[in-house]
């Protein structure tokens, strides 16, 4: 009977063993690391973070100087050349410089009002999840009046009356994100509330407050980093489009790849990189943010398989 | 079904409320005061004082704020700084010029990206699928303004396939009746004019529609993929339906709610892309009539403008909801 | 019981059928590993086994339902002649549900949730033309009476939801059998019900069955549903059928020790003070067959020559056994302890 047991053993030990869950992070981890997407928008928002920091040692030149303002006529704004890597633009200050500095605003503002607008909708969403009844509706009402204005509108409103900073544009863009990130908590903890090991830590005896922050709020944690990552993105986008419209810094000279954009209209037709360089580094940074946050929202989800 | 529908609209009068209430506020919050929202920043004093007793600006808020409510609901929106309007009339003047652009952005997202989604989902994992995902990724990713302005300068600057600015060429004559040029045009039977107005339309209305067809692909990929797994779809097949009666009568039907749900909810995106697109086409609609207002710290016009664009996206959600209910008999329970 | 005429043609034919799934970045599963059996006229056929033991898979493979990338489908499954496997899209849509039709699992989600009941009925008759389009209502009207439901005429405008779960069942029944076809499978038709409603659903099915002389192939897990309904039965294990034969015998002295284990542990009444006995290990112990028998890590009467070469499926006695060891003539599951 023995060598039966063991000739059975051998046999099963055979075939291929799942590994036993380890934990979610690693995981995530684990499959990210394989998904070629996920790499190159990672390697972007490097890239970007990179560049924003280290700005002044990366930039040839001030970016507010308008130094080379006698090349520049009506009808002709110089593109790239060897000098200027990536031209000059409608003032004679030098696009590469403005490019760069122009990172560091965006990254701040971006970091900065999605940092704010998180927060406050998390807490926002964390009290209602956490005391439901009078508070939850009480809260709800509010975020749905705040999501009846569309966001860049409601930033756009805000950012009015603030004035012209970019001050006012980092709260501004802050706002929209406080009812997305307060719904997201808020539906987060409800569902897992729902869940047996709820009930079943409850059963035996742990309380409120325990049960919320060691339990469902890390539970919980998942789709609201995804969030963060893609709002990000927006936040990028909703600052350079208030800049594009004429709020952020009040002094024309500072650096706002939005404000670059609303300044190359005029010369679209003579000089299109004033439009296409901006554009294409916004568009290229958002991407970064947008490929990451998929693949991570994919990574996080266990029922997903593409 | 008609319960449905008035429980739904009793629910907006809480929304519309909150609404009046954030701008009431909204303006409260300036520097100045509201009298500065009326006056713009270069008011001097004197004006400020006589425009705030004028208006009961000193008086206790909760009587200033039953009296607002009272203009809102007649539709005063008070008189803008610098165009010397009034505020209701441009709004009601130039609101057609912005529909016309938002549906049509959003014909040409839905037309291009349900078909595209579809065929994504049918065709997963195949290059067809993939290029898809990728390219909704960048669709997204693109600020509309960049993209209004590179249509604009590959197409109607360079190549001059398509009309740089404006609805119509400044040259045409049309009698404005409704200020929908396309209802104009077929009005007057005018089918110069009605071609004019088309061209005008394709450049800001693809702009403005990429990200919402990005969107749209995306959620009719991935809800077709789900559908495609469901049960039900397999006992279609083990009746022996058709491929095209299953696709349509099973797939697609079951696949349009979260779909529908999503073109509602592209609606706020649309209404707030376009005031960039209409600033990059100088369309003449609401949304460069806001744009300019920023410049100008035109604020009454800010205030009409925008509240008059969250009204727009909540009735349409609204229309949404009932849509919603009409294709799925379950929800009409509820 | 059915009137089984043994000696006419086979309708269906299963023969030597291998399914084989290929998913990206896993090892291929065989799911069905060289199944054959056969259905005649008025004849009902029970499938036995666990989750895992293929037998889903093998009716969906029957009509043709099996996802097209991934899997990989071998052997013959003829019926009336011709062979399915090799048949085009547009000939099996032509076989499916009008000459072949299924009844599956779970009513709620197998059944579209925004299209009428009597929508869903209709379409299947207008699809085989069985009758002209201003009849189809009336003709499913009748469907519906005649699966028991009442006030059928109501219920052509319901939707799936407004029904309970054992209506919504003999909805699927009324559906498959829509065109009268010469085989109807029921993938586990019972088991998302209510115990309750399970027995009226079967005896419908044995009903209609009968009356219309059609060829049942019901699945299930559930030995009780077997025994009352048919003639004949098949025991599945990891893809392979490892014991066959007719209802009797099976029942009276099954041979292969899985089927007496499942037998065994079905809880009993009549045995005073008796434990429960479960098959010992679970369907994770198992080797593939190429290794000897699959059953070998749960088996109470294992050897060393079941392990090496897997077993045959060999007459033996009045059933078909997959065994090299099987239980002796004469241990009969039914003695009280």
């Amino acid at each position: 009977m023995a060598t039966v047991q063991e000739h059975l053993q051998s046999l099963m030990g055979n075939r291929v063993v799942e590994t036993s869950g380890s934990s979610l992070t690693r995981e995530t981890w684990n499959r990210l690391r394989h998904n070629r997407i996920a790499l190159v928008g990672l390697g972007v928002i490097v890239f970007f973070v990179l560049i924003a920091i280290f700005a002044p040692w990366l930039a040839p030149h001030d970016p507010r100087a308008t130094t080379w303002f006698d090349q520049i006529r009506p009808s002709s704004v110089p593109g790239p050349s060897r000098e200027h890597l990536l031209g000059l633009d409608e003032s004679g200050r030098d696009m590469l410089s403005r490019i760069l500095y122009g990172a560091r605003a965006s990254l701040i503002i971006g970091i900065v009002s999605l940092g704010i607008g998180a927060s406050i909708g998390a807490a926002f969403g964390l009290l209602a999840g956490a005391f439901g009844g009078w508070v939850d509706s009480v809260i709800m009402r509010i975020t749905d009046v705040m999501l009846a204005v569309p966001g860049l509108l409601l930033a756009l409103s805000i950012a009015a009356v603030l004035g012209q900073s970019q001050v006012a544009v980092m709260v501004a863009v802050a706002v929209p994100n406080i009812p997305l990130f307060a719904r997201l908590l808020r539906s987060s903890m409800l569902a897992e509330r729902q869940k047996d090991y709820v009930n079943a830590a409850t059963s035996v005896g742990l309380g409120r407050r325990p049960l919320v922050m060691s339990h469902i709020v890390p539970n919980s944690l998942g789709p609201m980093i995804v969030q963060g990552t893609l709002a990000l993105a927006t936040a990028v986008i909703d600052a350079a489009a208030l800049s594009f419209l004429g709020l952020g810094s009040a002094d024309p000279g500072v650096p706002e790849w939005g404000r670059m954009l609303a300044n190359a209209q005029r010369y679209l037709n003579v000089a299109p990189h004033l439009s296409i360089i901006p554009g294409v580094v916004i568009f290229i940074t958002v991407l970064g943010f947008n490929l990451f946050g998929e693949a991570l929202r994919e990574a996080l989800d266990p029922k997903l398989r593409r | 079904m008609l319960k449905f529908i008035i429980r739904r609209l009793l629910l907006l009068i809480p929304i519309l409320l909150g609404l009046s209430f954030l701008l009431f506020f909204w303006v409260r919050a300036l520097p100045g005061g509201p009298a500065t929202a009326l006056l713009g920043e270069r008011a001097t004093p004197e004006r400020v004082a006589q425009v705030n007793a004028l208006y009961g600006f000193d008086k206790p808020v909760l009587e200033q704020y039953v009296k607002y409510l009272g203009r809102i609901a007649r539709l005063e929106f008070g008189q803008s700084i610098t165009l010397r309007k009034d505020v209701t009339d441009e709004l009601f003047r130039r609101f057609p010029a912005t529909i016309e652009l938002a549906v049509a952005a959003m014909t040409f997202a839905i037309c291009v990206g349900v078909p595209l989604g579809f065929a994504a989902a049918k065709r997963e994992r195949s290059w067809v699928d993939n290029t898809a995902v990728i390219a909704s990724l960048a669709g997204v990713s693109i600020p509309v303004f960049f993209l209004a302005q590179i249509l604009k300068w590959i197409f109607a600057l360079k190549l001059n396939w398509f009309p740089t600015i404006g609805r119509l060429q400044p040259t045409r004559e049309l009698e404005h009746v409704t200020n929908f040029n396309i209802i104009d045009s077929v009005i007057a039977m005018d089918m110069g004019a009605l071609g004019d107005t088309l061209k005008h339309l394709v450049l800001p209305g693809i702009a403005l529609g990429t990200i919402p067809l990005a969107i749209i692909a995306r959620i009719t990929r991935a809800s077709v993929l789900e559908v495609l797994n469901e049960d039900y779809v397999r006992t279609a097949r083990a009746k022996g339906m058709s491929r095209s009666v299953i696709d349509r009568r099973h797939v697609l039907r079951n696949a349009l709610l979260p779909i529908v749900t999503v073109v509602g909810l592209q609606t706020g995106l649309l209404l707030s892309g376009a005031v960039l697109t209409e600033t990059v086409f100088a369309w003449g609609g609401i949304g460069q009539l806001i744009s300019g207002a920023v410049l100008d710290k035109d604020y009454p016009i800010i205030q009409g403008g925008v509240l008059f664009l969250a009204v727009v996206f909540v009735l349409v959600n609204l229309t949404v909801d009932v849509l919603y209910a009409v294709i799925d008999p379950r929800i009409r329970v509820h | 019981m059915s009137k089984v005429d043994n000696s006419t043609e086979p309708l269906l034919a299963v023969t030597d059928l291998k399914v084989t799934f290929n998913t990206r970045g896993t090892t291929p599963v065989r799911a069905v590993d060289g199944v054959s059996f056969s259905v005649r006229a008025g004849e009902t056929l029970g499938v036995v086994g666990e989750s895992g033991s293929g037998k889903s898979v093998t009716s969906l493979a029957i009509l043709g339902l099996l996802p097209e990338r991934g899997v990989q489908v071998e052997g013959s499954i003829t019926f009336d002649g011709a062979e399915l496997l090799t048949s085009s899209e547009r000939e099996m849509q032509a076989v499916r549900g009008r000459r072949v039709a299924m009844v599956f699992q779970d009513p709620m989600s197998s059944l579209n949730p925004v299209l009428t009941i009597g929508r869903q009925l209709t379409e299947v008759l207008r699809r085989h033309h069985v009758c002209h389009k201003a009849e189809a209502p009336g003709r499913a009207a009748a469907l519906l009476d005649r699966v028991g439901i009442p006030e059928a005429r109501r219920r052509l405008d319901n939707y799936p939801h407004q029904l309970s779960g054992g209506m919504r069942q003999r909805v699927m029944i009324a559906m498959a059998l829509a065109c009268e076809p010469a085989v109807l499978i029921a993938d586990e038709p019972t088991t998302a019900l209510d115990v309750t409603i399970q027995a009226q659903v079967l005896e419908l099915l044995r009903e209609l069955v009968a009356q219309s002389n059609t060829a049942l192939i019901l699945i299930t897990h559930d030995l009780g549903v077997v025994a009352g309904m048919c003639d004949r039965v098949h025991v599945m294990y990891s893809g392979r059928i490892v014991e066959s034969g007719e209802r009797h015998p099976l029942f009276a002295q099954p041979r292969h020790h899985y089927t007496r284990g499942l037998l065994a542990s079905v809880p009993r009444l009549d045995l005073v003070g008796g434990k429960l006995t479960p098959i010992s290990g679970s369907p994770r112990d198992v080797i593939d067959w190429a290794d000897g028998c699959a059953f070998a890590p749960r088996c109470p009467a294992v050897t060393e020559s079941c392990l090496g070469t897997p077993p045959a499926l060999e007459p033996l006695d009045d059933t078909f056994v997959r065994c090299v060891n099987p239980a002796p003539l004469g241990q009969s599951m039914w003695k009280a302890d």
